[in-house]
């Protein structure tokens, strides 16, 4: 017994030295790791989150297709959640995050404590979350657009999933949402059904509108679904910044409508102060809601990659991409 | 699959196995009065106490801030302490270099080579066959124009193969030799693998950072538990005769255990390898998640634009490779258990053939440089995705609603979720917990001992204690009504297979695709099909397990006793009647292993179910991943682990066996 355990803490030794000699021994940093798959031999490069909506992935299309042809960079792209793409960002894993919709928990922790983040400023797109029905439905009867009338519609909003109640469709569990507080503060008849995902949540508002079927859901803008399925924001009691700091205090409390929110970009510390061309192109993109559903159409409903649609639009817009390029 | 099924022959005699009933009827009763007796004494008590349907909330932990705690200390730390900087942070480093190495190999051998070199191998190993299904993978993959996220998900796989085989045969030798280990390491690779991916994706994010290292850690994680249950199965079962003679020349240990016993057990490690390479390949799309890229991400982000054409065309060289590996391990392990003489001429065999192998694939990796392009070249692809999108516009309009007769497969959806779904969920949450506690305890107790049913009740009671009851029990009726459905389908078409040598080979690759097919590409159409809910939840689990249910149903009915078979003919029996009465008693064993296979499958897609509208357990561990809360993803991952044990011990009466494929 004992001998096998000598040999087992041999093993463990020459597995752990192996390590050692491996990595060129002593300390070895976190944040320094790089992808194995990036370019080989000194070319510079650029790692970019991508968000799973389609309008981050319009933003990172254009800037991709710009670095890697104006300004010769190799850029990879990786998809994760918001929080776990915060997480990679201080960690450098990814140097920058261009579409935030407000983490102030991350950014108080990374931006303002351990100062690993640096805040990069708007992207020029203003976000905004809202309750959305269809224009079709919303046509027939007007008064659906406001939530005082919500009530009354509850029966034709019903599905096998909300029972008795009207559906209110959420999507991603990663959205900022206080829907199920709404609901309840605002005394409506609904039930909050979270599709699990936008793919499944696109997928579904796709087939109500195919049926002509009316549906409410959790929605923001800027979006291209609008381009295909036309919808009608529902009102909300009014945003004030009472209520806001209400719902700080306790989210369960939040009986207002949505913020709208600029949406931020945001650098790892040491990229943004490392003097690049790719941090100070990064730090001037800037566009517009309209620029960005272009794009976001472009690859959503038309089929194109993302790099086509990026270079479809850097090709049709020379006079606003022209900015940002870092002067020489 | 043979191992699956080794008491098929036993209770063949009737007479014997109707006093074994009575027996157990009146042993059951006894059971049944026992826990009457316990029930009528614990449940006023419990009632008095805490006067609750539900789990009562003085029973629960709240892991919140512990877990909470853990994950700051993690962020706070992971740039400086020692435990990341000398040893995790090597760790990474290792893992980025190897797969670096590999991936550049890859490249520097073209399209040409790798191709070449894979068909020879696969040829070599396995025979001619699957070599020609090697060569129109690869060539696929490459008209796909999906060679590049290929090659990078191929050296992902293949360092995440070699470590989980290491790391499972280390386990599994130190299981295979020391009873005490072994015993140990059972409650271990039971958790390892019924804890669904997901749930430790989050806690290895926090410790490595997304990216290939986190991915390849959660992939080893994943894939280990097969090779090490199964490198332990093979020493344990090692003929105990050939042992004894061994020693008897005076071996020692050592040489027993590297001439006899590894020797002996060479099957099921090749069976090992055989469902590691399954599990880590079926990781690859859920590891890029958390950054893994390759083949996995390009389906991972094709379902952000809600492209299904896009995420099949990078599925299909999954699915693929997955074939091809498959095939070639799993044709190596039958020639050796054969132990056939070789055959073909002398240059074939030996060193020789290797030495070929070699040889023409650096003739080919340097013919693919010389031509020019050692990525595959862009003219030869074809992209599918805009006729795949619109054969599933088509499909969904047509099957959605207003199909004569039947109705569409929204009505269906609609009607099963109001029909089944809801009762169940409705009935489970009602169930007052200290009645949902004797239920299982009584039916676990009837089928096993007294320990599964402690098992199944502790397993169930830590659910109520962790304070996620409720949605528990909605999980719970959830994988019931899918399990139910994937039953009965599998068992009435497992039977149909039996009977017909023709519809089997038919199935064959269908079912293939259906096992090894990323659940996240099926994610669109269930939901196009079937309504954002539970009720796609529902398919996407039933297609998931139904494929291993069809299987073990049908080799259960195959391998049927043909002397039992014989005589029922001979007196006279129709088709039906020796279904009923010969066939389907005598294959009760592999029937029982598909109703656990049916279980342990339909728990895998939980999560799954999450993203489409499933809610419940599903959709917490997807949120704790999506907002970084450790306590909420992990706690749900934990209870899907409870629901799984008390399913298994609930479902699995004799002698646990260990998963046969598809597993």
């Amino acid at each position: 017994m004992t001998r096998t355990r000598i040999r087992v803490a041999g093993a463990a030794a020459l597995a752990g030295a192996t390590l050692l000699a491996l990595s060129g021994c002593g300390k070895a940093d976190m944040t320094k790791q790089g992808s194995p798959f990036q370019a080989a031999g000194g070319q510079r490069s650029v790692t970019l989150s991508v968000q799973t909506w389609v309008g981050a992935q319009a933003n990172v299309a254009v800037a991709k297709y710009l670095l890697e042809h104006e300004l010769k960079y190799h850029v990879d792209t990786v998809q994760v959640d918001e929080i776990p793409a915060w997480d990679a960002l201080s960690q450098g894993r990814v140097d920058a995050i261009l579409e935030d919709w407000g983490h102030p928990d991350q950014e108080q922790r990374y931006v303002k404590d351990k100062k690993t983040i640096t805040a990069g400023g708007g992207n020029g797109v203003t976000g905004h979350i809202g309750w959305w029905v269809p224009k079709y439905w919303a046509d027939k009867h007007p008064d659906v657009t406001d939530w005082k009338n919500l009530n009354k519609y509850a029966d034709q909003l019903r599905t096998s999933e909300s029972g008795s109640k009207g559906q209110l469709m959420d999507g991603s569990p990663s959205y900022v949402t206080n829907d199920k507080a709404l609901v309840k503060n605002l005394k409506l008849d609904f039930e909050v059904v979270f599709a699990g995902s936008e793919a499944a949540q696109i997928t579904q508002i796709q087939q109500f509108a195919k049926q002509k079927k009316p549906f409410l859901t959790y929605w923001y803008e800027p979006q291209w679904l609008f381009n295909q399925v036309p919808m009608v924001e529902v009102k909300l009691p009014k945003y004030t910044d009472a209520c806001a700091e209400k719902g700080k205090e306790d989210p369960e409390s939040i009986d207002c409508a949505y913020p709208t929110t600029p949406l931020q970009k945001f650098f790892n510390t040491e990229f943004a102060q490392g003097g690049s061309d790719a941090a100070a192109f990064l730090k001037n993109f800037h566009w517009t809601k309209e620029d960005q559903n272009e794009v976001s159409e472009m690859i959503a409903s038309k089929g194109m990659s993302a790099d086509e649609a990026g270079k479809a639009w850097v090709e049709k817009h020379p006079e606003v991409w022209k900015k940002w390029l870092p002067k020489k | 699959m043979t191992a699956a099924t080794p008491t098929a022959d036993t209770g063949a005699a009737p007479d014997q196995q109707g006093t074994l009933q009575s027996a157990l009827q009146s042993r059951g009763l006894r059971k049944i009065l026992i826990l009457a007796v316990a029930a009528a004494v614990l449940v006023p008590l419990a009632h008095a106490k805490w006067s609750s349907g539900t789990w009562p909330s003085e029973l629960t932990v709240d892991l919140n801030g512990p877990l909470g705690r853990t994950s700051d200390w993690i962020i706070d730390n992971r740039d400086s302490h020692p435990l990341f900087v000398y040893f995790l942070g090597h760790l990474s480093n290792a893992v980025v270099l190897s797969v670096r190495a590999v991936y550049q190999l890859l490249l520097l051998l073209g399209w040409t080579g790798v191709t070449a070199g894979v068909t020879l191998v696969a040829w070599r190993v396995a025979g001619v066959r699957i070599a020609a299904t090697a060569l129109v993978s690869f060539a696929v993959s490459g008209v796909l124009d999906m060679w590049l996220p290929t090659m990078q998900t191929l050296a992902l796989m293949i360092v995440a193969v070699v470590a989980s085989v290491v790391v499972g045969a280390l386990l599994g030798l130190a299981g295979g030799l020391s009873e005490r280990l072994f015993k140990i390491l059972r409650p271990v690779l039971d958790t390892m693998q019924v804890l669904p991916a997901f749930a430790y994706l989050l806690p290895v994010v926090l410790v490595f950072g997304i990216g290939v290292p986190a991915a390849l850690l959660a992939t080893v994680v994943y894939a280990a538990p097969p090779m090490a249950r199964l490198t332990a199965l093979g020493l344990r079962g090692a003929d105990p005769g050939v042992l004894e003679a061994v020693t008897s020349l005076g071996a020692t240990g050592r040489q027993r255990l590297l001439t006899a016993r590894l020797p002996l057990a060479r099957k099921e490690l090749l069976l090992g390898l055989n469902q590691t390479i399954m599990m880590a390949l079926s990781m690859a799309v859920i590891a890029s998640m958390i950054g893994a890229a390759g083949l996995g991400d390009r389906v991972y982000q094709a379902l952000a634009s809600v492209d299904v054409g896009a995420a099949l065309a990078a599925a299909v060289p999954i699915v693929l490779l997955a074939i091809v590996m498959d095939r070639t391990t799993a044709a190596a392990g039958e020639r050796m258990g054969a132990d056939a003489a070789p055959s073909g001429p002398k240059l074939l065999r030996g060193w020789y053939a290797w030495a070929g192998v070699a040889v023409l694939t650096v003739l080919a990796t340097v013919a693919g440089r010389l031509a020019g392009s050692t990525i595959w070249p862009s003219g030869w692809t074809v992209a599918i995705a805009r006729p795949v999108n619109d054969f599933k516009e088509w499909m969904v309009d047509h099957l959605y609603s207003g199909v004569p007769v039947v109705g569409g497969t929204a009505d269906w959806a609609a009607h099963f979720t109001s029909w089944v779904l809801d009762p169940l969920r409705d009935g489970l949450t009602a169930l007052p917990w200290w009645g949902a506690l004797l239920i299982v305890a009584a039916l676990a107790w009837l089928i096993g001992t007294w320990r599964t049913a402690l098992t199944a009740t502790l397993a169930l009671a830590a659910i109520g204690v962790l304070g996620v009851w409720k949605p528990s029990m909605n999980t719970l009726s959830q994988v019931l009504a899918a399990l139910a459905v994937t039953l009965v389908l599998g068992f009435g078409i497992g039977i149909l297979a039996a009977g017909s040598k023709r519809l089997e080979a038919i199935l064959r690759p269908v079912l293939d695709v259906m096992q090894t097919m990323p659940q996240f590409v099926y994610l669109i159409p269930v939901v196009a099909l079937f309504a954002v809910g539970r009720a796609p939840a529902a398919a996407a689990a039933v297609v998931y397990a139904l494929p291993a249910v069809i299987r073990i149903t049908t080799q259960g009915l195959r391998q049927v006793d043909p002397g039992a078979m014989e005589s029922a003919r001979s007196l006279g029996a129709t088709r039906w009647q020796m279904l009923r009465q010969v066939q389907l008693p005598l294959a009760r064993p592999a029937l029982l292993l598909a109703v656990n296979q049916g279980v342990v499958l339909v728990l895998a897609v939980v999560i799954i179910g999450g993203l489409v509208g499933g809610g419940a357990l599903g959709y917490d561990v997807v949120t704790g991943l999506a907002k970084g809360d450790l306590a909420l993803g992990l706690v749900a991952g934990v209870a899907i682990v409870c629901l799984g044990l008390m399913l298994d011990r609930v479902t699995q009466p004799t002698q646990r066996r260990t998963t046969g494929k598809g597993a």
